[in-house]
């Protein structure tokens, strides 16, 4: 069977004044696995990610990760325990040269006690030959890639990926998701939110579904496109 | 990878004015002059620590300067102190005002620099307060004529902006140079990078305020004779600034060249012809602001050259 979760959400509420983004959420997610998070737009994707990375304290329920509740807590330190993120936006160090944002997160970031090679990291990730250009002179799906090499930096055991293949060619996308999933193989958790049916289908074991804050699906994402409920979701605009 | 040839080079640059500042003090007789090129040699890298780092531009700096100042005036003046344990206390006096204000750090940009500018000016109505005549002599100023040593105190300038160079040059080659300028371009994604905002935006702005209360305290030692609107005036957090800004942010070597050319400047005409120098700068100041926003030196670093 499935090992045991290492991240649990449970129940959580996060509020913008009186709109709640997030109404009650949860799922968990194990060491290993690749769940796709998806739902059409404002349905607080980007907002589960910024509570569980701690952008933001949540307003009701319990983050776990290890069976430790986390929410509230400081994201630079999630970071060194080992939850990291990309951002939907890409927010690399503009004036930094690609190598120097990736070393800010290897110094500060890496709580696992392994050095994290940076020139490697780089080339993994086909952005060594930009490592001593400033992140301002990279084109977006290059800089979402740094956000993931800033990320990976830090040796994650918990990856939140929002909206990273936005904007990748075909050839691309298929190699980041290949990535992805030997980052999963090594024993890494990951978080992937993505509207491209193709991708989710590739990278996720699993999906879960959210629409006005609550997740309304849980399960593989073949039986995701028989539900009623998650075709109607996107297909009839229930979100306005 | 610290590379030892950068830091070679910057700390090469940091040795040379150095050097010439204090070989200037035995061939150049206005001991006055050369030492306000050494002030402020100093409070531009120390306004550079907080404003090139981190992007906090506080205007009202003067506010360290003012209380290193009174810090060293007041520790000599009732304390009896001798003069290097009266730069200490300037030195802490604006450690302390550095913390009490720490909270400014939460607000940004034009906010942050109005609220710095507003606390150096409560602090100048509290010490040029004639009720206070007492202890700090209130607007009528202070005269140290008893601990009065020119030479001595003109060196330990030197001293100072020594110490502040190797901070800047410290800073540029460093992670935690680094993580400052991660802050600055993105503290959300700093955060991720596992870099404490607060702390890294505390440590520098510490190390900026203290820098400018012994600029302050060495500047009350060497003058000896000061007024409050002497030490508050905001004409020296406008100087810093626009030294800084003009040669660029973030390097050694931008401070360094807008002083020398500015104040050298200033110096020659200014001070004869004001209303033309007035002119000059401000022609300068927006010409630089529309067509060089990051200095001279970015002539050369967008183009990929490294300048210490
Ligand atoms: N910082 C914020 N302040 C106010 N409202 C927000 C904020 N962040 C997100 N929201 C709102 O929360 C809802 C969910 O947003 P988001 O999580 O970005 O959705 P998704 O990523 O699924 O597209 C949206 O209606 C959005 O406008
Ligand atoms: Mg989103």
């Amino acid at each position: 069977m499935s090992p045991d979760p290492l991240l649990r959400v449970e129940g959580l509420v996060k509020r913008f004044g009186g709109f709640r983004a997030l109404d009650g959420v949860s799922f968990h997610l194990a060491p290993g696995e690749v769940l796709g998070l998806m739902g059409p737009n404002g349905s607080g994707k980007t907002t589960c990610i910024n509570v569980i990375s701690g952008l933001y304290a949540p307003d009701g329920g319990a983050v776990r990760f290890d069976g430790q509740a986390i929410g509230g807590q400081k994201a630079h330190l999630l970071a060194r325990a080992g939850i990291n993120r990309t951002f939907q936006s890409p927010k690399p160090f503009l004036s930094l040269t690609v190598a120097e944002n990736v070393a800010v997160a290897a110094t500060y970031g890496n709580g696992s006690g392994k050095p994290v090679d940076v020139m490697a990291l780089l080339a993994e990730l086909e952005l060594d030959g930009l490592a001593h250009r400033p992140a301002g002179d990279l084109n977006s799906a290059q800089q979402k890639t740094l956000d993931l090499a800033r990320a990976l930096a830090t040796a994650p055991r918990i990856l939140l990926v929002d909206e990273l293949a936005a904007g990748l060619n075909p050839a691309e996308l298929s190699h980041m998701a290949s990535r992805l999933r030997a980052l999963a193989a090594g024993g890494m958790a990951l978080l992937v939110v993505e509207h491209l049916m193709g991708f989710i289908d590739k990278v996720t074991d699993r999906v879960i579904v959210m629409n006005a804050g609550r997740e309304i699906f849980e399960g593989t994402l073949a039986d995701a496109t028989r539900d009623a409920e998650v075709v109607r979701v996107f297909l009839g605009g229930a979100h306005g | 990878m610290p590379d030892r040839k950068r830091i070679a080079g910057d700390l090469g640059l940091a040795a040379l004015v150095v050097v010439a500042m204090s070989v200037a003090h035995g061939v150049y007789s206005n001991e006055l002059l050369l030492f306000n090129f050494v002030m402020f040699l100093t409070l531009s890298q120390g306004l550079n620590l907080i404003y090139g780092f981190t992007g906090y531009l506080p205007f009202g700096y003067v506010g360290f300067f003012g209380a290193g100042a009174y810090g060293f005036a007041l520790a000599v003046m009732h304390l009896h102190s001798p003069p290097l344990l009266a730069l200490a206390i300037a030195g802490l006096a604006a450690l302390v005002l550095a913390v009490i204000l720490a909270p400014l750090l939460r607000l940004s940009g034009a906010y942050f620099a109005i609220a710095s500018l507003a606390a150096a000016q409560a602090l100048y109505e509290v010490i040029a307060n004639p009720d206070l005549q007492d202890l700090t002599k209130g607007p009528y100023g202070v005269s140290l004529s008893g601990v009065f040593a020119p030479r001595l105190s003109y060196f330990v300038a030197v001293a100072i902006m020594a110490v502040t160079f190797a901070l800047v040059v410290w800073l540029r080659n460093s992670r935690f140079g680094l993580s400052l300028q991660a802050i600055r371009e993105d503290p959300v994604s700093a955060a991720m990078a596992g870099v404490s905002v607060v702390r890294g935006r505390m440590v520098a702005w510490l190390l900026s305020s203290v820098i400018a209360g012994l600029s302050g305290g060495v500047f009350a030692w060497h003058i000896s004779v000061f007024y409050p609107d002497t030490v508050f005036d905001v004409t020296f957090s406008i100087f810093a600034t626009v030294f800084t800004l003009f040669g660029g942010a973030t390097t050694l070597t931008g401070p360094l060249l807008g002083v020398f050319f500015l104040y050298g400047v200033y110096n020659a005409i200014g001070i004869t012809v004001p209303q033309y120098f007035q002119l000059i700068y401000g022609a300068l100041i927006m010409g630089l602001v529309l067509f060089l926003p990051n200095g001279l030196v970015s002539l050369l670093t967008r183009r990929g050259f490294r300048v210490p």
